[in-house]
């Protein structure tokens, strides 16, 4: 009984957890949820320009691109934003000063842009070419034809991938503990982390947890939603029309 | 249809551009076209003059399709000139888009945009292209909408309307660029026997309001009823060409007589 007694103090003691939970909310989980907007925005828009660059019939402009995505994508995150975060204010480039939320935002930007990139050019070229002649019939140029008939489909076929990668992104952004944050900067995992180191109880990493939890978990959930709504698409037109 | 439609009036194709009286609205000279290995088209050369309604038969993969394709520049020929009213589409000083805006087709497969409801497929253009205020352009839309038959079907998604209706879309999206010439290629193809006819009458009464017209068909009794001119391709070669009483009712070559055997 005191195998089970220490296991339930060492990580689900209540008192530690709400001790803890106030500056959790406060000051976590909006860090938290700052991070992983700012570097969604990121990723998504460099993600959508590197696909644009993996589909160029230029082998000179694709190869880099794939060049990119295979390196971002085969390099450990942790390693990505020690590099950027800790790396580039080393090296003398400090365009965002001394924070460390932009290079956390840029390090985790840039590599979940190679994953998008490369889900976005799969859902590119999963679209008949007969889209991209039907554009270019009417006389839109390639550009036009590509940003008002190619992508928009593309970005809906893929929504349930991107969506995944979103998750990941929010779990990431605890890895901008290693940059070194002032108390108000510090996000879930790190307010949870130090909260252990003070009391010797993980306690406080299982309640962060529980948070990460509530985020992603109803976000998994509506992926699997959005993606059977997009299969089972027909069924819900044949319904509108029956409304019409 | 309404022939007094000013869009469609032969008197605003040559408002339009001053160079078009007097040349050919097609003119395609010793065109080929290979794709790898395979030779597609073979010295191809087609003039057309504006109001012609020409249709193009043969066998599946004689080359009707791509040569339908190479005459608005969506693909390239390998050697051989394409002009459309005189403007040369290789040359560097040809705004290729420019031209395929005012050239219209329709595909075999519809190639409707599946995101856009029918209001916007057949208006997106009209707004980017075109530059039309949104309102301008759907007032125009809804128009040619109504012509085609789908008054009330504006809010619908493609994959709600049946393919018949879907192609109507598509000619109404054509159509709504106000083209000089429109292209078909195999347009009845994919539809269902009884929904055929429909898209044929749209056809025909285009035909008749003197539009310019390539029409890549198997259906021969539209192209003997419609067309002025019929040409018969067999493995990438204009092999007859002439009007529709010559081509059906006194073939020469024994290519032709053996594919209307087939197919009548």
């Amino acid at each position: 009984m005191t195998g089970l007694n220490n296991l339930i103090r060492t990580f689900f003691d209540l008192e530690e957890m709400v001790n803890v939970f106030p500056t959790l909310i406060t000051v976590g989980l909006r860090n938290t949820l700052v991070l992983a907007v700012f570097a969604m925005l990121f990723a998504v828009v460099f993600g959508l320009l590197l696909s644009l660059l993996l589909v160029s019939r230029n082998i000179a402009v694709r190869a880099p691109a794939f060049l990119y995505v295979d390196v971002f994508r085969g390099l450990p995150a942790i390693l990505t934003i020690y590099l950027v975060g800790q790396g580039l204010p080393i090296a003398g480039i400090a365009p965002f000063g001394r924070s460390p939320y932009p290079y956390a935002v840029v390090a985790i930007g840039i590599i979940q842009a190679a994953y998008l990139g490369e889900i976005f050019r799969s859902g590119i070229q999963s679209l008949d070419r007969s889209q991209m002649l039907a554009a270019r019939s009417v006389g839109m140029t390639h550009h036009q034809a590509m940003w008002l008939i190619i992508v928009p489909q593309a970005v809906r076929n893929v929504l349930p991938a991107t969506m995944n990668q979103f998750i990941i992104i929010v779990k990431e952004t605890s890895l901008v503990y290693l940059l070194g944050l002032f108390p108000l900067q510090r996000e879930l995992f790190s307010i949870a982390q130090d909260h252990a180191a003070n009391t010797g109880n993980l306690s406080s990493l299982v309640a962060a947890g529980i948070i990460y939890c509530i985020i992603t978990v109803p976000l998994t959930h509506l992926v699997n939603y959005v993606d059977k709504r997009l299969r089972e698409g027909p069924k819900l037109v044949a319904a509108e029309t029956a409304e019409a | 249809m309404a022939v007094s439609d000013p869009i469609l009036s032969r008197d605003a194709v040559a408002g339009r551009d001053g160079v078009a009286g007097a040349g050919y609205a097609i003119e395609v000279r010793h065109l080929f076209k290979n794709f790898g290995q395979q030779v597609v088209l073979r010295d191809v050369s087609l003039a057309q003059r504006r109001g012609e309604v020409v249709c193009l038969i043969g066998a599946s993969g004689c080359g009707k399709s791509t040569l339908l394709r190479c005459i608005n520049g969506l693909e390239q020929p390998t050697s051989g000139t394409v002009l459309i009213n005189g403007l040369d589409l290789a040359s560097p000083k040809t705004n290729i888009d420019a031209v395929r805006s005012r050239v219209g087709m329709v595909f075999q497969s519809f190639n409707l945009f599946q995101h856009l409801s029918v209001l916007d497929n057949v208006s997106i253009a009209l707004r980017h292209v075109r530059k039309l205020p949104r309102a301008q352009a759907e007032e125009i839309a809804r128009k040619k909408l109504a012509q085609v038959g789908l008054t009330g079907k504006e809010r619908s998604r493609p994959a709600q309307l049946s393919g018949g209706q879907q192609q109507r879309v598509a000619i109404a999206r054509s159509l709504a660029m106000d083209p000089e010439i429109m292209l078909f290629d195999e347009a009845t193809s994919a539809l269902d026997p009884e929904l055929v006819k429909g898209i044929l009458a749209i056809m025909r009464e285009l035909a008749e309001s003197g539009m310019t017209m390539v029409v890549v068909t198997h259906e021969m009794r539209f192209a003997r009823e419609v067309s002025d001119r019929v040409c018969f391709l067999d493995k990438g070669v204009i092999v007859e060409e002439g009007s529709p009483a010559r081509i059906f009712d006194d073939p020469q070559s024994t290519r032709l007589r053996n594919f209307l055997a087939q197919v009548l």
